[in-house]
């Protein structure tokens, strides 16, 4: 193999199949041939069962439902503020200095220790699982979308202000759309982590979605359950990445080589 | 009739970490007239381009002032219209939407825009690419599309940076023969900063040499060839005397500039 060279599309599919086939070949084996105890880890053709089971006796697909738009609401809500903080953070230098120490701080407060406090709040309803996500993303989105938006090239707003733009042509038409593959990334990225966030919060204090179904599913030892919802998980995970690269190709076709 | 003054204008930028202050540019003093094309000519790190920034309104000068029409400059503003050394298009625009980025900012309706862009984009020769992006151009095309973006505004002077100090020999050459055909139709006013000598002559009606940093202007030089220029200019006698003189006066500042 040499360095950096470039692989057809053909082995780039065929070689990443191949680690699923040997992940369940591996996975097959050593449970399907006794090494590992079914009460801990059940064996994919289980997993496939119980999966089967859950979607079509226990209506499992409602609580995909609920737990996706609980993702989407909790992020969309946040994506509405966080991004034009972040815009005006990153092109206003006092607004920067406002906000900017308040939200690095926030920033490190983990969302999953607010849920204690957001139950009392909010109960244990959709309003408290919207703010879980909220907080989770909201001030990550904020401090990235502002450092995109600061760091746009600084030659593109020179030549702009030697075209004659103002104060606002250099915001809407020179650092918005700069700025705007990169924005669309940072969202793509934390959508990611607010599917980490429902899940935790369906975990402690819920009657619904993915989360409660895993965590009822320890009670009665369901390992294929456990193993079942997780996968779901990591496949709608995949879907919407994959969708949201296809909407910022098509939106932004500039910024693809 | 003098279209661009600078007076005593020099350029000290503060010491870092407190270290000492570096002085960019010492006080310069040039005039430049209305339909003239003035180049600049120094070895690098003369504050040539501190120069040419400070006019654009890009920078401020320690001293000194700089008037153009009479008017004190202060801001960046579409009168001085500025080519760069680095590809400055925007990438998210189309080329022709590029060229007409100016017009847009300064509120011409979009079909006026979309004439004077095609205007300009003919007069580049980059017709045929009004609807591409800037990455599918080549450094000579973008080049070219900055040059007509910077004109299709009308500014009172064009301010170019080393706008071809990226492109290979061959392209730099006809990029010179286009924006002096340019000029000799448009007769703008131009202030053009290099340190390619030939290009220095083949391109002015007057050269300013520049001496190492500290910068000052170490000697003046009108460059009495005729117009139009022919490429071939470049290998006559009178070419090859400026060619020299020039070459001599730069060497000493880049021998000093090389040694620092």
């Amino acid at each position: 193999m040499k360095p950096l060279a470039p692989i057809s599309n053909a082995a780039r599919v065929a070689l990443g199949i191949l680690f699923f086939v040997l992940f369940f070949a591996a996975w097959g084996y050593a449970t399907l041939g006794g090494y590992v105890s079914k009460t801990f880890l059940a064996d994919p053709l289980t997993m496939v069962e119980e999966g089967w089971l859950l979607l079509s006796k226990h209506g499992f697909l409602a609580d995909i439902a609920i737990t996706i738009w609980r993702v989407v609401g909790g992020f969309v809500l946040a994506a509405i503020v966080a991004v034009p903080l972040g815009i005006l953070m990153g092109a206003y230098k006092p607004i920067e200095a406002f906000f900017e120490p308040f939200v690095s701080f926030s920033r490190y407060l983990p969302a999953s220790a607010f849920i204690p406090l957001l139950i009392l709040w909010a109960g244990i309803g959709e309003m408290q699982k919207l703010l879980v996500i909220v907080i989770g993303s909201f001030f990550q989105v904020v401090l990235m979308v502002a450092i995109s938006v600061g760091s746009v090239r600084r030659d593109l707003v020179e030549a702009a202000l030697t075209l004659g733009a103002r104060d606002r042509g250099i915001l809407l038409r020179v650092l918005i759309p700069a700025a705007a593959p990169d924005i669309a990334e940072i969202l793509r990225l934390v959508l990611g982590w607010a599917w980490t966030y429902v899940i935790v919060a369906e975990l402690i204090g819920s009657s619904s979605g993915i989360g409660h179904m895993i965590i009822d599913s320890q009670a009665l030892l369901a390992t294929g359950q456990i193993i079942f919802g997780i996968i779901v998980i990591g496949v709608i995970g995949l879907i919407s990445d994959f969708l949201f690269k296809a909407a910022n190709h098509r939106l932004f076709p500039w910024s693809f080589p | 009739m003098s279209k661009l003054l600078i007076e005593n204008v020099s350029r000290t930028f503060p010491g870092v970490r407190g270290g000492a202050p570096t002085r960019a540019l010492e006080p310069v003093s040039i005039t430049v007239g209305d339909n003239d094309f003035v180049t600049i000519l120094g070895p690098s790190g003369c504050g040539k381009s501190t120069l040419l920034r400070m006019v654009a309104g890009l920078d401020i000068p320690t001293t000194g002032q700089i008037l153009l029409d009479r008017q004190p400059v202060a801001d960046p503003g579409p009168d001085r219209g500025m080519v760069f050394q680095s590809y400055t298009l925007f990438p998210w625009l189309t080329v022709a939407e590029n060229v007409a980025f100016g017009l847009r900012e300064k509120g011409v309706p979009a079909a006026e825009r979309g004439r004077i862009a095609g205007e300009w984009l003919d007069r580049v020769g980059l017709t045929a690419f009004a609807e591409h992006y800037p990455k599918q151009l080549s450094g000579g095309m973008q080049q070219r599309t900055a040059i007509a973006r910077a004109l299709a505004n009308e500014p009172a002077i064009l301010l170019l940076d080393e706008p071809f100090g990226a492109l290979d020999n061959q392209t730099r050459a006809l990029m010179q023969e286009l924006l002096l055909g340019i000029w000799e139709r448009e007769r703008k006013t131009v202030l053009f900063v290099t340190h390619d000598i030939e290009e220095a002559i083949f391109l002015a009606s007057r050269v300013v040499v520049m001496t190492a940093r500290p910068g000052r202007i170490k000697s003046e030089v009108t460059v009495d060839l005729p117009h139009p220029r022919h490429y071939t200019l470049k290998t006559s006698p009178e070419f090859s005397r400026l060619k020299a003189q020039l070459t001599e006066d730069i060497r000493s500042e880049a021998v000093l500039a090389a040694n620092r």
